[in-house]
């Protein structure tokens, strides 16, 4: 049974991604709806009753998100698509981006007039290089057709949008930096409050929404928030987007509305096909790679023995002890074969390198937890080593302005946490260790549920 | 010196143009992006000092931005640069053997460029192609689904290109 599909159900019609064939596909309707029926209070409304919560990771509730918006008299007031995509793992908005660049655009319009947005602007990673060209082209063929410039539809409503392309950061995905990048700065994330709602880009009123968050305004404007609030389960409502990637048969984006298990997400032909040649499955990193990993019997089952489920509450049902997060999306699987110890250092690697270095917890942290875990990897670990990854993982955590810290800090925790005989066996064996993987040991072994 | 065509100086206006009054610095990034492409692939200080004058900016707003960001190339690079992704996704899918096939075959090391200048590579953080791993970008395209087959086929594209163009 395939699950109901909002955002991707036309990305496979020929000729999607040009005008045309996406207008006659039902496209920009929410534009007409919003504009010409609607007041931009309207509109947060229900996004407000969608149950919307951001996509791009930190699943914070749309709605609540614009209606913190200062609007005070004559000061202009601006919406930033945050598409600055870097989460490794991640890769879902690159594809609707490059495949339905109308969507997003027609969700940047409407979502523009909710807000009072004149100028909108869509910050892209700088390695998308290739995007910018046909979101560009795109903004064009909305604006020939009157969805774009100066009153459109014959409302009073101006708006243009811009493509700004950052270059290289992956901090420039958390709001402030990405404003203060915008602002044509290094990516230092700012000291909040005030928040980009009051003080954002050019100190004006700003929201910054992922690319997914704001392509799902059209379906909610089309159908309206209560029936897309039906969808899904719980707080978990709508579709998500989900990208698939590590040892699997079957990588890429895949759509669900949040009520299938991972154990279906995983293994059936609809989504990720199982596990390449036959293989077991050992740990998973559910939501890119800040989020915790689970080792497989603590992913595909609750510590209370319930069905894990892919939406927000399931995947951290347990906490950080026994949980994860539903994160950006990123699903990253990994087979019996795959060394945690490594996994964990190029993830300690990409955190050292992405620190903007202001402060010093994660400047200094991030480079530290990489040394350790490279020793470690390559037989040159200590015992104590594993105690003061976890001392230096708990002193980042929390101490720092922006929540990169944290999630430099959760894929150490975690791993220690839950595959500590694993970082001990690489210690005592630091021969062994360089040409063999621990293997999958006891994580796929049944949990022992003690009953309540 | 240094200086951008009417052209390309056209570019820059419309790039100011895109925010508002008095917030040129706004185009610093792309305008950046501009200058490595115009002038051989990396930003010298010489073209920085044109950027910060073409932007009425001090050339230190432009130096702290240009050696923030990744993509800057701070010294000059081969004409094709491999940057090959490292980070866990890519990992799980064999980039490490890609990264030491390169090495191997190309006889450079990690940031190292081929003594003809037509190679460098370099080794990256996630550039958000994990479903498609191992990759690496090459100018402005990602080349996914990496083998040593591919890898070869790449580099022979590349010297064919270099054979065409000269």
């Amino acid at each position: 049974m395939g699950s109901r599909k909002l955002l991707l159900e036309k990305a496979h019609v020929p000729g999607i991604r040009g005008y045309d064939v996406y207008r006659r596909e039902g496209g920009y309707r929410s534009v007409e709806k919003a504009l010409k029926t609607m007041s931009p209070d309207q509109v947060t409304e229900e996004v407000k009753k969608s149950g919307l919560r951001g996509r791009g990771g930190a699943g914070f509730p749309t709605g609540m998100k614009w209606s913190f918006l200062a609007k005070p008299e004559g000061v202009p007031r601006y919406l930033v698509c945050n598409a600055d995509e870097s989460e490794p793992g991640t890769f879902k908005d690159r594809y609707l981006m490059e495949f339905l660049p109308h969507l997003l655009i027609e969700g940047l319009i409407v979502s523009s007039f909710a807000l009072g947005s004149k100028s909108t602007y869509i910050y892209i990673r700088g390695e998308y290089a290739w995007i910018p060209d046909i979101l560009e082209q795109a903004i064009a063929e909305a604006k020939n057709n009157g969805w774009l410039g100066k009153n459109i539809l014959g409302t009073g409503f101006d708006c243009e949008i811009y493509v700004h392309r950052g270059a290289g950061a992956y901090i420039c995905g958390e709001e402030t930096a990405l404003i203060e990048s915008l602002e044509g700065k290094r990516g230092n994330p700012r000291i909040k409050p005030p928040f980009p709602a009051v003080k954002g880009v050019w100190d004006c009123p700003t929201v910054v929404n992922n690319v997914e968050t704001l392509a799902a305004v059209v379906p909610i404007i089309n159908e309206g928030g209560e029936a897309y609030s039906k969808i899904g389960v719980g707080k978990s409502t709508g579709t998500k987007l989900l990208s698939a990637c590590g040892n699997i048969n079957k990588p890429g984006v895949y759509e669900i509305d949040m009520t299938i298990s991972v154990e279906e997400f995983i293994f059936s032909d609809e989504y990720c096909g199982g596990i390449p040649n036959g293989k077991r499955l050992k740990a998973c990193i559910p939501g890119g790679s800040s989020v915790p990993i689970l080792p497989a019997n603590l992913l595909l089952k609750t510590a209370k023995g319930e069905t894990r489920i892919m939406n927000y509450e399931s995947l951290s049902d347990g906490g950080f002890a026994k949980g994860s997060m539903m994160g950006s999306g990123g699903f990253i699987v990994l087979d019996e074969d795959q060394c945690v110890v490594r996994n964990t250092l190029t993830l300690a690697r990409f955190y050292r390198h992405e620190s903007c270095g202001q402060c010093s917890p994660c400047r200094e942290g991030t480079g530290w937890m990489e040394k350790i875990l490279k020793n470690i990897e390559y037989g040159k670990g200590k015992s104590s080593d594993i105690d003061l990854l976890w001392d230096i993982q708990r002193k980042i955590e929390g101490n720092t302005i922006c929540p990169l810290g944290d999630a430099a800090a959760w894929p150490v925790a975690a791993a220690i946490r839950h595959f500590r005989d694993e970082f001990e066996w690489h210690v005592a064996n630091p021969i062994a260790s360089q040409n063999r993987n621990f293997g999958l040991a006891h994580y796929a072994d049944p949990l022992e549920v003690v009953p309540a | 010196m240094i200086k951008f065509s009417d052209e390309k100086l056209k570019k820059v206006d419309e790039i100011v143009a895109r925010y508002p009054q008095g917030k040129q610095k706004s185009a610093l990034l792309p305008v950046l992006h501009l200058a490595q492409e115009e002038f051989g692939g990396w930003l010298s200080t010489e073209a920085m000092d044109y950027v910060a004058s073409l932007l009425k900016l001090e050339p230190i707003e432009v130096y702290e931005v240009a050696t923030f960001y990744s993509m800057y190339n701070l010294k000059p690079v081969g004409r094709y640069m491999f940057e090959v992704c490292q980070t866990g996704p890519c990992m799980l899918r064999g980039s490490d053997q890609i990264i030491d096939y390169i090495k191997q075959k190309l006889n450079i090391g990690i940031g190292e460029t081929t003594p003809d200048g037509l190679f460098t590579l370099k080794t990256v953080e996630c550039l958000g192609a994990c479903g498609y791993a191992p990759m690496m970008q090459l100018g402005k395209h990602f080349r996914e689904h990496l083998t040593p087959e591919k890898v070869d086929a790449i580099i022979e594209e590349c010297r064919r290109n270099t054979a065409a163009n000269n």
